[in-house]
């Protein structure tokens, strides 16, 4: 017997006691619209390959990382340097991580743009929303297992955020801590989450979301005008796929194969290139000169919560997610029947490239985030060399002052220093000496009062400097309602 | 093997007679599931939900000698978490900073922002606390400056014994439980 043959017997047996070839062979060349097979088509099965290479990735990273909060930052730097390609299992998990969030959400705008959410597709949508929130789930949980100073103080904004619900507060942080301090068990949670909860989830709603897709059929390519009705649509679609169908197999699933397998050399690529993403800094509470970040897909969060008015915060805080995660539930209730395409839908296409470029832009001012000091301006960043030539002693003391007290840390000079605060290479052209002394010892908007860190001398010297703070043909700022005196307009450099 | 061979199938169900012997077996059976069910689950949230139980998580902790804080100065202090295991490893170190504004008048404050709790770093040049996160800024004495922080810094209870500082520790301060 050839092995062709033996291989042939094999088969014949499993399968006659199994019976799943039937099924499996039905499966895979269910007609498709000829319409369907096309490259905007190919981002979920991308996603749910990159999803199996997660899978691969972290069993091999759970066979050498160490669960625990004495260790698990050690364990990484192991992986990162002693391991064997650890190195390079890690970087293909990071970057996974961010391929797999990017393709389903791809994915999910595709879905939107085509209208494939309408009816009969409602609760593949629904079953796609737990799937988003289960990828993001698995990126925050898989931060936190990166068990480094990020790790550690994302945890405390997320343990902050939790701490003001009304009432049950502080238990549902101690709930989700697993004790009343970020420590051993807060780990021993999210990796419970990150390993067992979440992966069952994403694979029950991954069957869930395929069983759907194969019952229900791939949505057809919208055309404008052909409106889903839902009487009408199911026999449309059986017409379609009798008329005009072709099996999915291999017809659609060759392009998904092809678009697999450039993501996946992608993926290796950008891996090895790129290499694994941190850990930074221990995880060591008393180490406090450290500027926590979340990763990007959490970034838009972080500078949301700069930039709300504060006295919104706590309510949009505990019921904004709620809100956003019902209203994609929502979805294909709200509109389950029309109008498909997008070419005929423009509040869809614009609430999606609001969507879109809103995040984009937090995200874009999370990696720079000008509402916080700049920590080290003070004593890192110099003086421009214009501002201090020519001028007095007096006016030199107070850019030095400018520097020791912080100053800089919120307000830059020569486009250097922090942005919380307006920058001061013109402050002279907006406020006069008096204002300036007003605004120093008193604050205001969202400057601290200085009057008890700075003695009058100091604050004269500074003054002094921030009235040499004009361009050469600009003059200062002066009170409307004064005679222009001399002492204002000689200050000019 | 040849291909004429039909596939097992399970030989078809008798049809179905109203037993009430059976009818009574199936609620009984239901019956006792829910009961098991509750029995077995009551033990596993309690487990997972233990965190959530009222327990004295704080207790006195001395941060040292008061020699080690001088007047009208602002320090950063480290204690290990009273209530810690074994594998917490350095995370149970917390820090805190201690203002000695005379004598035995203390005020010691949590590291955490009360914004969104990340780590404060006093500047003595400014006698400020800037927080690195999302800009919050509070004065020497704790009372909030600028940015979003919704009140001023938390503050440990505190006290002077055998010329040591002692704090009443052991949580990470929130808006729902500050410390004191």
């Amino acid at each position: 017997m050839s092995l062709r043959q033996i291989a042939r017997d094999v088969g014949a047996w499993l399968d006659h006691r199994l019976g799943l070839s039937g099924p499996i062979i039905e499966a895979a060349e269910h007609p498709v619209p000829r319409s369907s097979a096309s490259w905007w088509y190919v981002f979920g099965s991308a996603a749910f390959a990159v999803m199996v290479l997660q899978f691969i990735t972290g069993l091999c990273l759970a066979t050498v990382y160490a669960p625990s909060a004495d260790r698990a930052w050690q364990s990484l730097l192991y992986l990162n340097y002693d391991q064997p390609l650890g190195w390079f299992i890690r970087a293909m998990h990071g970057w996974g991580s961010n391929f797999m969030i990017g393709l389903v959400c791809i994915h999910m705008a595709q879905v939107f743009l085509f209208g494939a959410y309408k009816y009969p597709r409602e609760l593949t949508w629904v079953a796609g929303v737990v799937l988003l929130l289960a990828t993001l789930g698995m990126a925050f949980t898989g931060q936190v297992l990166r068990f480094d100073q990020d790790a550690y103080w994302g945890l405390g904004i997320g343990a902050a955020i939790a701490g003001r619900t009304p009432f049950i507060g502080g238990r549902v942080v101690k709930m989700i801590l697993g004790g009343p301090i970020i420590a051993g068990e807060t780990l021993s949670r999210f990796f419970t989450l990150h390993v067992f909860v979440i992966p069952g989830l994403l694979i029950a709603f991954v069957g869930l979301h395929l069983f759907l897709v194969l019952r229900l059929g791939i949505n057809e390519w919208p055309m404008p005008g052909r409106l889903v009705k839902r009487d009408t649509y199911l026999a449309q679609y059986h017409e379609l796929v009798s008329k005009d169908g072709e099996p999915f197999f291999p017809f659609a699933a060759q392009k998904d194969l092809v678009f697999i397998g450039l993501i996946i050399a992608a993926l290796v690529v950008t891996a090895a290139v790129m290499g694994p993403i941190g850990p930074n800094g221990e995880p060591d509470p008393a180490i406090i000169e450290t500027v926590p970040r979340p990763d990007f897909f959490f970034l838009w969060l972080f500078s949301v919560f700069a930039l709300l008015p504060p006295w919104t915060e706590t309510f949009l805080m505990l019921t904004g997610p709620v809100a956003a995660i019902g209203l994609l539930f929502l979805v294909p209730f709200i509109s389950g029947t029309g109008e498909k395409s997008y070419r005929r839908r423009p509040v869809s296409v614009m609430i999606l490239v609001l969507s879109f470029m809103t995040i984009g832009i937090l995200i874009y001012l999370g990696t720079y985030s000008p509402w916080s000091p700049h920590m080290e301006a003070w004593s890192s960043v110099p003086t421009p060399v214009d501002y201090v030539s020519g001028r007095t002693p007096l006016e030199l003391q107070g850019a030095v002052l400018i520097q020791a007290k912080q100053c800089r840390n919120c307000h830059a000079l020569g486009g250097q220093g922090g942005m919380r605060g307006p920058a001061l290479d013109r402050t002279a052209t907006r406020l006069t000496p008096d204002q300036i002394v007003r605004q120093i010892v008193q604050g205001g908007g969202n400057m601290p009062a200085y009057g008890r860190n700075l003695t009058p001398a100091e604050v004269n010297a500074i003054v002094a400097f921030l009235a040499t703070m004009h361009p050469a043909h600009q003059p200062p700022a002066r009170l409307a309602a004064r005679p222009q005196r001399p002492e204002q307009t000689d200050a000019s450099p | 093997m040849s291909e004429a061979v039909k596939p097992l199938q399970p030989s078809e169900a008798t049809p179905e007679k109203p037993v009430s012997r059976r009818v009574f077996l199936l609620k009984l059976g239901i019956l006792l599931n829910a009961i098991a069910a509750a029995l077995f689950a009551v033990p596993v949230i309690g487990y997972l939900a233990s965190p959530m139980r009222k327990f004295a998580w704080m207790s006195w902790i001395s941060l040292g000698p008061l020699e080690n804080f001088p007047e009208s100065q602002t320090r950063l202090a480290t204690y290990r978490n009273p209530y810690t295991k074994p594998w917490d490893g350095m995370t149970a170190n917390i820090p805190c900073w201690v203002r000695r504004e005379h004598g035995d008048n203390f005020r010691v404050f949590a590291i955490n922002c009360t914004h969104l709790g990340c780590p404060v770093r006093w500047f003595p040049e400014s006698e400020l606390f800037m927080c690195p996160c999302h800009g919050g800024v509070f004065y020497s004495d704790g009372e909030r400056a600028s940015g979003p922080p919704p009140r001023a810094l938390y503050q440990y209870s505190h006290k002077v014994e055998n010329g040591q500082l002692w704090i009443k520790a052991g949580q990470l301060p929130t808006l729902g439980e500050p410390l004191a």
